[in-house]
């Protein structure tokens, strides 16, 4: 465990190093990162420009939920790239070497490569979310600090296993995968909006199907003290995130199952 | 002449073909399509000022915008990077042919394609069962028909200038990124532009990106009335010309500096 531990910061640095020899085209694709992403704020920016509130929540309040959901979603895709880019191995029959190598297939594969350009888009939410918890002037204490960075593992943790139960998928057909980008990306931007603002049927969806409201919906009410619109009581909040975790690992058993199915192309 | 149409043809024949991803990929924008309409529903309730667009024709734009997506440029053609990056360009350039139009030949059919595959069931779904509506008149769907035309010129123009600024492999990397992203919010597809603040209207009216999406769907809705119709389709048209002789200008240049690896 504790050399596999090590094997995978080993990758992480190698990854790093390699993407920083080509120092200016890596530098200029981040602040492309951070540009596009900005700008999708300034369009929420003009959207309240224009109506004010949406369901009584105001711009600073909306940001928290957005720059929450970025940080996470954008670090599950900087650690998540060897799964997002897994249909080609399967493809290719690439994958068959990594069967024959005495580590799992998850580390192989998470330590792959490293997606660093993703950091434009973890530094935009990251700004975001600063802002606003200053302009909200949000209590900082000890327990909600630890709450906000475990709403961000468990975050990362339901994005990446997405991208795992797409590269899952990939072991039966790797055509229509991009269906997976509503769940993904689908899921991050419906998280840039407070989950009461959406219907019944969609909420439910990304509650207790995707669970993505219990690492940002719940515990961002908690954070800036609000109570839910939808009566939900608040000590759920303090724990909701947990179930990113659990979710993580059930679709590493998933995996498992499409790796026990796996088929090479004999190529 | 001949030749050109036969780059079109053979290329988007080809690119038809790629139907489970279609599927999948209406299926995607379905998705989006719901996401923005529980959006903008929310804002409408919230608000009792009048805006400068009705809910009813920002659920039709909306819904314009996502059966006709694949008209935004999203990413540089990779069968034209890795020529660039491979040293192939040298086979474009022997050819009997005028390199940027047969590039633009390639982007016509590359826009138009996915967009025939995934535009017709989204428009049929979306006017049956999520309140699209019909065009306003028989003129404002002349004046839509006539406008997306031009927009599939606009935006091949505009994509094609992203292909060729990867000749410049480290500032055609930024280029890449941040042309499509000005183009994804300057277009509408975000957020319908009248719904921008007052004070940006007049430099999304100069900008060529409205032409993509924008002119079009309120031409379809008749939010801009059929009597506008040669002011704003003058607009593309003039765009379009800009681009193209910009276009061919920097592949002039890169063609002289470019540097062919033997082997």
């Amino acid at each position: 465990m504790l050399n596999s531990i090590k094997l995978y910061f080993r990758f992480l640095e190698i990854s790093l190093r390699g993407q920083m020899q080509y120092r200016a085209s890596f530098i200029m694709q981040i602040i492309g990162q951070f540009f596009m992403t900005f700008i999708e704020f300034v369009a929420i920016w003009s959207l309240f420009q224009r109506f004010g509130s949406i369901k009584g929540w105001t711009l600073v309040e909306v940001a928290f939920f957005y720059g929450l959901v970025n940080v996470s979603f954008a670090l599950s895709e900087v650690l998540s790239r060897g799964f997002d880019t897994f249909a080609g191995m399967v493809k290719s029959g690439d994958f068959d070497r990594l069967l024959l190598r005495p580590r799992s297939t998850v580390l192989q594969i998470a330590g792959k490569e490293f997606h660093m350009r993703r950091f434009g888009r973890v530094l935009q939410g990251a700004i975001i979310l600063v802002w606003a918890s200053i302009v909200l002037n949000i209590n900082w204490t000890v327990d909600k600090i630890i709450l906000v960075l475990f709403s961000i593992l468990a975050g990362i943790c339901i994005f990446f296993g997405l991208i795992v139960l797409q590269a899952t998928l990939s072991f039966w057909t790797i055509e229509s995968l991009e269906i997976m980008n509503t769940l993904t990306y689908g899921g991050a931007e419906t998280s840039h909006y407070p989950l009461n603002i959406y219907r019944k049927w969609f909420r439910r969806f990304f509650t207790y199907i995707i669970p993505i409201a219990f690492v940002n919906y719940f515990p961002v009410l908690v954070i800036i003290g609000k109570p839910d619109p939808l009566g939900t009581p608040s000590w759920l909040g303090w724990i909701s995130p947990i179930v990113g975790f659990v979710f993580l690992v059930v679709t590493f058993r998933i995996w498992n199952i499409g790796v026990r199915h796996y088929k090479s192309t004999g190529s | 002449m001949i030749a050109y149409w036969t780059v079109i043809s053979a290329r988007y024949r080809m690119l038809l073909q790629y139907r489970a991803a279609a599927i999948a990929g209406v299926v995607t924008q379905l998705f989006w399509g719901f996401l923005r309409v529980m959006i903008f529903d929310a804002f409408y309730r919230s608000s009792t000022i009048t805006q400068p667009m009705s809910f009813e024709n920002v659920i039709t734009y909306v819904w314009l915008g996502q059966a006709l997506l694949a008209l935004i440029p999203l990413r540089p053609d990779y069968e034209i990077r890795n020529m660039i990056l491979k040293g192939n360009v040298a086979y474009e350039l022997i050819r009997p042919l005028n390199l940027y139009w047969l590039w633009f030949s390639r982007e016509l059919a590359n826009r138009t394609a996915p967009t025939t595959l995934r535009s017709i069931p989204i428009f049929i779904l979306s006017m049956l069962f999520f309140d699209l509506q019909p065009p306003t008149s028989l003129l404002s769907a002349f004046g839509f028909i006539i406008s997306i035309i031009l927009a599939i010129f606009l935006s091949s123009s505009i994509s094609i200038i992203v292909n060729i600024s990867l000749m410049w492999t480290i500032s055609g990397e930024g280029v890449s990124q941040i042309l499509p992203a000005i183009v994804w919010i300057f277009s509408g597809i975000i957020i319908p532009l009248p719904l921008f603040p007052d004070c940006v209207q007049p430099i999304l009216n100069f900008l060529p990106f409205r032409g993509i999406m924008d002119t079009p769907f309120r031409l379809y809705m008749g939010h801009i009335p059929p009597d506008q119709l040669l002011n704003v389709v003058g607009h593309q048209l003039i765009w379009i010309v800009i681009l193209i002789a910009f276009g061919r200008w920097i592949l002039n240049r890169g063609l002289k500096r470019l540097v062919i690896q033997g082997g």
